[in-house]
């Protein structure tokens, strides 16, 4: 599954900075039914985190009214250069991960 | 009914030339894009946050995956698809010499699969299948379209013509009564494009998803309470050749975002 | 601002299924106005909520409900003394109250999020703020949802 991130590669020292994700999942509410009236579980994504060099800088509860492919966009104050890494966990064990670097001078 | 028949040929005399009435000159042609609201447009600009390219990603890892009985991928026989892609899309639906009629581009992605790797076809509107046609369509991003350019594709484009210009199902509207007469005009709350072909496959905020133009004119279909054509059916294929010969000249957007 | 954005595209190892399951669209039972006040109580408890500081941009009129952009801001320095703790997003007539909790922090720099959500139908949205001094804001939009002309039926 894909996720497309997207941060400043370089950022000067104490600027706020965006970042931006969006990864690959159907955000199955767990209120549809099929044609034959039976309901379709819900499997959504229910966390995101973000860590800036393994501290956590921005964390979400996401529910069924995320939309499918979940976008989120969040800021922070580029510190030091380093490694930005993403989770997203949800139901039925899901798990997915993505990281990106940034230099900070 | 001789006279019936006389009266008929007047007719398609006169209907004759190029542009049909209620036609759309080519100056006037207008991609969806420029239907949609800011919010929307945004969502497309931006590769970063077009759910689209979540798909082009997937593609790309499959153009690169060997499958099959000859355990080749599209890679081994196609190269760099960045070169090697590059304007394909934009000639799609292409005259296929061998089965003597268009094929689209899943179509071709499915015969390449069945001949020349000997691999299952994809599924129509499988994650594979729209992974594998978006990749190869982002390729074409602004190139022109050109389909319809080959001579052997006259009859098909004819066909998909009349396929457009034909009233169907419970409501008894054409594509035509919409999409060529009442375009700019508001269907519900929703504007009512031109119906040009330059995205596909795209992301439609009301799927969810990516989707083929087969599915968009499946759901106009049903919109119309007509019963739509099967996927890949001769007619789809037809009208999908028409509405791309339409739109020549215009630039591909694949994967475009539309509500 | 840095000059150079870095698009990166990366495949995220993950586990999941992939799979088309035909849907009726008839919607199920709704979220009623009723249930957000329990569901705003059980966030912010018995605290005063303000309103003010926050921000919610969202198209008034939606293309398509399936697909909403949303951005919250608050107005805060976003210092070590006073910064934005949390902002909640909720809704009225969805099958469920909630739409996300977001956490942020002092070094968070602006107290701005973005998400795109799902609104069932034309109603209000609410998004609350809980600030460093664990003070509550609010703001509250009306949102217009128009469904779609063609909705597909089973394909």
């Amino acid at each position: 599954m894909a996720a497309l991130i997207n941060v400043p590669s370089k950022a000067r020292r104490g600027d706020t900075i965006e970042i931006r994700t969006l990864t690959s999942h159907i955000m199955e509410t767990g209120f549809r039914h099929t044609a034959d009236g039976t309901l379709v579980p819900r499997d959504i994504i229910t966390s995101f985190t973000c860590r800036y060099n393994g501290t956590e800088i921005f964390r979400a509860d996401l529910f069924p009214a995320i939309a499918a492919n979940p976008y989120l966009s969040f800021f922070t104050v580029a510190k030091e250069s380093g490694k930005l890494e993403f989770e997203w966990i949800g139901d039925n064990g899901y798990s997915s991960t993505a990281s990106a670097s940034i230099t900070v001078e | 009914m001789i006279f019936g028949r006389a009266i008929a040929a007047t007719i398609l005399l006169v209907v004759a030339p190029a542009l049909l009435a209620g036609e759309i000159p080519p100056d006037a042609r207008r991609s969806g894009y420029s239907f949609m609201g800011p919010d929307t447009r945004a969502m497309q600009d931006d590769d970063t946050s077009n759910p689209g390219m979540l798909f082009v990603l997937d593609g790309e890892a499959l153009w690169a995956k060997k499958t099959g009985n000859l355990d080749k991928a599209c890679a081994d026989c196609h190269g760099d698809a960045t070169t090697s892609m590059k304007g394909v899309a934009a000639r799609y639906p292409a005259f296929d010499k061998a089965l003597a009629r268009p094929v689209t581009l899943d179509q071709r992605i499915n015969l390449c699969r069945t001949n020349h790797q000997q691999a299952a076809a994809l599924p129509y509107e499988s994650r594979d299948l729209l992974a594998l046609s978006a990749f190869i369509a982002h390729q074409s991003r602004g190139v022109a379209i050109t389909a319809g350019d080959d001579p052997e594709l006259k009859p098909f484009v004819a066909q998909g013509r009349d396929l457009f210009m034909q009233r169907e199902g419970q409501l008894n509207l054409a594509c035509t009564s919409c999409h060529d007469d009442n375009f700019d005009k508001r269907l519900a709350g929703a504007p009512i494009t031109q119906g040009q072909p330059t995205g596909y496959p795209l992301y439609r905020l009301e799927w969810q998803t990516l989707g083929s133009i087969e599915r968009r004119l499946r759901s106009c279909m049903t919109g119309v309470r007509a019963q739509a054509y099967d996927y890949g059916s001769p007619e789809l294929v037809a009208l999908e050749l028409f509405l791309m010969s339409r739109a020549r000249g215009m630039p591909m957007e694949a994967p475009a975002v539309r509500p | 601002m840095p000059t150079t954005r870095r698009q990166f595209l990366s495949l995220a190892g993950s586990v999941t299924v992939a799979g088309t399951i035909p849907i009726v669209t008839l919607r199920p039972l709704e979220a009623t106005p009723a249930m957000l006040n329990p569901a705003i109580r059980n966030v912010v408890g018995e605290a005063q909520i303000r309103t003010g500081k926050v921000k919610l941009d969202i198209p008034p009129l939606v293309e398509n409900g399936n697909t909403v952009p949303m951005t919250v801001s608050v107005a805060s320095p976003m210092t070590a003394n006073d910064y934005v703790k949390s902002i909640h997003i909720f809704n009225e007539k969805n099958p469920q109250p909630n739409i996300g909790n977001f956490y942020l922090g002092p070094s968070s720099g602006r107290a701005q999020v973005s998400t795109r959500i799902r609104l069932a139908d034309t109603q209000k949205v609410v998004a609350i703020a809980r600030l460093s001094d664990d003070t509550f804001w609010q703001v509250a939009a009306d949102i217009v949802v128009t469904l779609a002309a063609c909705t597909e039926e089973m394909n």
